[in-house]
């Protein structure tokens, strides 16, 4: 019984480890979403990225916005107090189906974060033929 | 956290937020007295504080202003910086607004300096939304080293 106990244990070893490698804690940056006609335009607040630190991901139908703004302190700097403590910004949103993925434009200038995403080409109407039984 | 793109549920994330604050005072987030001239958490812009052996380096996270149109004062030891946010206005007649979290408005944040802040060395500049302030420190109090004679 001891030697069961044991393997279970060795068995959830790897798994807290994984676990343990979850993403690092991140703040929530806030956004603005506006739609028209044409598509969607995202607004998120990203202070202190560059634009190599930015990362964006589509993944299916989720889009993924991550950076990090390690530079922005100098290294010889002493905290007294601070109300930003993480240097990562990460925010994930799910895009719906008209949504074009692939066309995304985004442009990033003093720390706002600007995504256009069109919406589908209107797809081709067609006309169902119901067949007679 | 995942929020849909068309149905963001903006109320249940503030009562959240909410709650958490509820939290913070109830078990108190910060030890000791607050600063007087302290401000609500979460408020635009937020600022981290330090310093290095030669200056005080004080960082505001305020992306998308104009530099020109942002105001840093000193005045009595007390640093203010101040400005105002234009809120995205939607383009065209149609156009939804779905999740405006984005702060908009004007904004005022006030530090008070250590004794040792220099008034008449600050240094203010303006990069990827960023504003840093650099306050040297007085000579005099800066470390050194004292020879024996």
């Amino acid at each position: 019984m001891t030697t069961t106990e044991v393997r279970e244990q060795d068995k959830k070893l790897p798994a807290r480890q994984e676990a343990s490698r979850e993403p690092e804690r991140a703040v929530v940056p806030s956004v603005d979403v506006l739609e028209d006609d044409t598509g969607i335009t995202l607004l998120a607040d990203l202070p202190g990225v560059a634009r190599e630190q930015l990362e964006l991901r589509v993944e299916g139908d989720t889009l993924q916005i991550e950076a990090g703004l390690s530079t922005v302190m100098p290294a010889d700097l002493q905290p007294v107090y601070a109300e930003v403590r993480v240097p990562r910004y990460r925010r994930a949103f799910t895009l719906s189906r008209e949504l074009d993925a692939a066309r995304i434009e985004a442009n990033l200038k003093d720390g706002v974060l600007r995504l256009r995403i069109p919406k589908q080409a209107h797809a081709q109407p067609r006309r169902i033929e119901v067949k007679a039984s | 956290m995942y929020a849909s793109m068309l149905s963001v549920p903006g109320g249940v994330f503030s009562d959240f937020e909410r709650l958490r604050r509820e939290f913070d005072d109830l078990f108190g987030g910060w030890p000791g007295p607050a600063s007087i001239r302290s401000v609500a958490p979460g408020s635009f812009p937020a600022v981290n504080v330090g310093h290095t052996p030669t200056s005080i380096e004080i960082f505001a996270f305020a992306p998308g202003l104009d530099p020109a149109a942002v105001e840093v004062n000193v005045d009595r030891g007390v640093l203010t910086i101040s400005g105002e946010r234009a809120a995205v206005a939607p383009e065209g007649e149609r156009a939804t607004v779905y999740t405006r979290e984005r702060f908009a408005g004007s904004f005022r944040r006030a530090i008070s300096l250590p004794e040792d802040a220099d008034p008449t060395r600050i240094e203010a500049s303006y990069r990827d939304g960023v504003l840093r302030v650099s306050i040297a420190r007085r000579e005099s109090t800066q470390p050194r080293r004292i020879t024996v004679q």
